[in-house]
């Protein structure tokens, strides 16, 4: 790692020595904090339960026992892994055509339109975004319930495709980042508000669009409270559910209800791996935007 | 709260706001946002209105007033689960300001720009791991047995599992989780806030004579302070609700970490155990207060979320 250093200039070398240690020795703990754990799950698949605990901790094991773990975690409750991994994605895919749908125009009309009760709505939609969502679990579960709706797929759909943040986000962007003119000039033309949307303003909003379907895609891929309380059975479960699952059949951490079980370390460690892999495929490739994205509202004037 | 109109009523022309004028666009507004709306009153508002409502009233329906709020307070559960969460949030406050702030000001001034992108990068990476995946990953990594650094922990006189998890590291141990899959995000966002601050700025206090710590202390920390104090209040709001990581710790624990060491599982208890939805609600309208205090406060407090556009 090279830490720039600009050439010291007088006698004062001994103290930007020792300023540019401090520095050097942070940034490299940090590094180790962050990124050795992700190096050490992809590589434990590889290895045997045995192998890591005796082995060296960073060591490759070899394809053929990834490929034993592998068999291992998929014949789990026949195939339980499968199930998980395609409700995560309808669960997460399904929110998030319904975010979209809602927050987009929603955005847009609380930026670019006048109407009465906007003030309010764009204050509750604050309130909401920053009160953590967690506490609302307990009554929307009580709601669902009260609608026959604990077990179904909208049980989690729905609660998923609730999402002030995005909604703000939207705004903030169209607030001030989209010119005046150009609607008004469209407006003379004839558009009616729904081409205004459309046409104009949508091909406009592609970065900030994408920004919150990342946002909304990966909390709820990761969303662990309300599916776990509104989804019983093993059917339905998304894969952070299952994870859990899998953990308490993982002798290592449960003895009792683990034992004759092929889950060990390796398989969880695998289970870990699919489970996260599409959200960090996602963050390897939309990296550029997110940084841009993530500082939305923050723009110099 | 007041719930939306929703007659349609005809906006008068003349408006208060600057800006050029223009149509309305009143009818279509309320288009736009009509899903959105819907979603808003059935997941944001009424569930918090049936929170308030079951907090104060018993299982018959009847109204109770404060009844509920004592009796969970009197819970033999209550108060350490509430003491806990203080320690964790003091905890993590701190170490989230002092260390993101400060790698940020490293990232940005004292290392060069491909090598600072490349680290705010790897930092951010463990963000892709949020909820159950990052609590497993950190159960191996604190586990002596499979540990890569169990030479650390054994220096620091934990050689089992057990000893990792007794009650007085628990705060660390959800400090280290929240750190590893947050902190990233943050200093990303950290460092784009202080590259808006103006070079030239940074440059005058370097011809007086400033030396790179006394500009990030004088100069460039106070220039951010609006993101630190946002960063601060939404990290305390979310680290109100410790939920997934005390509930799995406890599973791969066998039982040796408390089912009601955080308020929100002592919520869950009540609810699903006992089947006290009264008590459960009165626990979260608690949290919700604290968390509506937390975002009144950053609402009203910080310029970051201005109502009405320039």
């Amino acid at each position: 790692m090279h830490v720039a250093a600009r050439r010291p200039t007088s006698g004062r070398a001994p103290r930007r020595a020792v300023s540019l240690l401090v520095v050097g020795v942070l940034l490299a703990v940090l590094l180790v904090f962050f990124v050795l754990p992700v190096i050490w799950v992809l590589l434990a698949p590889s290895k045997t339960a045995d192998q890591i605990v005796h082995d060296a901790p960073l060591s490759f094991g070899s394809f053929g026992q990834f490929g034993a773990a592998w068999r291992h975690l998929f014949a789990f409750q026949n195939g339980a892994m499968l199930t998980w991994l395609r409700n995560s994605a309808i669960y997460a895919g399904g929110s998030l055509v319904l975010t979209l749908a809602a927050s987009v125009p929603a955005g847009y009309a609380l930026a670019l339109t006048r109407f009465r009760g906007r003030k309010t709505l764009l204050m509750i939609t604050l309130v909401t975004m920053i009160m953590p969502s967690a506490t609302l679990v307990l009554p929307v579960f009580l709601e669902l319930n009260k609608f026959h709706l604990i077990g179904t797929v909208w049980s989690v759909i729905l609660p998923f495709s609730f999402y002030p943040f995005g909604v703000y986000l939207v705004y903030i962007y169209f607030a001030t980042s989209l010119p005046r003119d150009l609607l008004s000039a469209a407006r003379m033309d004839g558009c009616n508000e729904w081409q205004l949307l459309t046409r104009i303003a949508l091909p406009l909003a592609k970065p900030v669009i994408g920004l919150v379907a990342f946002f909304s895609f990966v909390g709820n891929w990761n969303n662990f409270f309300l599916p776990y309380l509104v989804l019983p059975n093993s059917n339905e479960f998304p894969l952070q559910v299952g994870l859990n699952q899998l953990l308490t059949s993982t002798p290592s951490f449960n003895p009792v209800a683990g034992a004759g079980l092929d889950i060990t370390i390796p398989e969880l460690a695998l289970a870990i791996v699919i489970a996260v892999l599409p959200v960090l495929v996602l963050f390897l490739f939309s990296q550029r935007t997110l940084v841009s994205g993530m500082l939305a509202g923050a723009t110099k004037e | 709260m007041t719930l939306l109109e929703t007659q349609r009523v005809v906006v008068p022309a003349s408006r208060t706001d600057a800006g050029p004028r223009r149509r309305s666009g009143g009818r279509a507004g309320y288009l736009f946002v009509a899903g959105y709306t819907l979603f808003l009153l059935a997941f944001g508002v009424f569930p918090t209105c049936y929170a308030f409502y079951l907090a104060f009233t018993n299982s018959m329906g009847q109204f109770t007033g404060l009844n509920q709020f004592v009796k969970v307070a009197k819970d033999y559960r209550f108060l350490p689960a509430f003491e806990h969460i203080l320690i964790y949030l003091v905890l993590w406050l701190v170490v989230l300001v002092v260390l993101t702030v400060l790698s940020a000001v490293l990232l940005r001034s004292r290392v060069g720009p491909r090598t600072s992108a490349v680290l705010r990068f790897l930092y951010y990476i463990p963000g892709a791991l949020a909820g159950v995946a990052s609590v497993l990953v950190w159960l191996f990594m604190l586990d002596p047995d499979v540990s890569p650094v169990s030479w650390l922990l054994s220096a620091l006189g934990m050689n089992s599992f057990a000893a990792v998890l007794s009650p007085g590291n628990l705060p660390v141990i959800f400090l280290l989780i929240a750190f590893w899959t947050g902190a990233g995000g943050w200093i990303v966002v950290m460092y784009g806030a202080l590259n808006n601050i103006p070079d030239e700025v940074i440059e005058a206090a370097r011809v007086d004579g400033a030396g790179p710590w006394r500009i990030a202390w004088s100069v460039q920390i106070p220039m951010v302070r609006q993101w630190i104090v946002y960063m601060t209040i939404l990290a305390f709001a979310s680290g109100t609700q410790l939920f997934v990581e005390p509930q799995l710790l406890q599973t791969a624990s066998l039982g040796r970490v408390s089912p009601t060491w955080s308020p929100n599982q002592l919520a869950y208890v009540f609810a699903f155990q006992q089947g006290d939805f009264n008590g459960a609600a009165a626990i979260s309208v608690f949290l919700l207060a604290v968390g509506l205090i937390a975002a009144g406060l950053l609402v009203s407090r910080s310029s970051m979320f201005r109502l009405d556009e320039k």
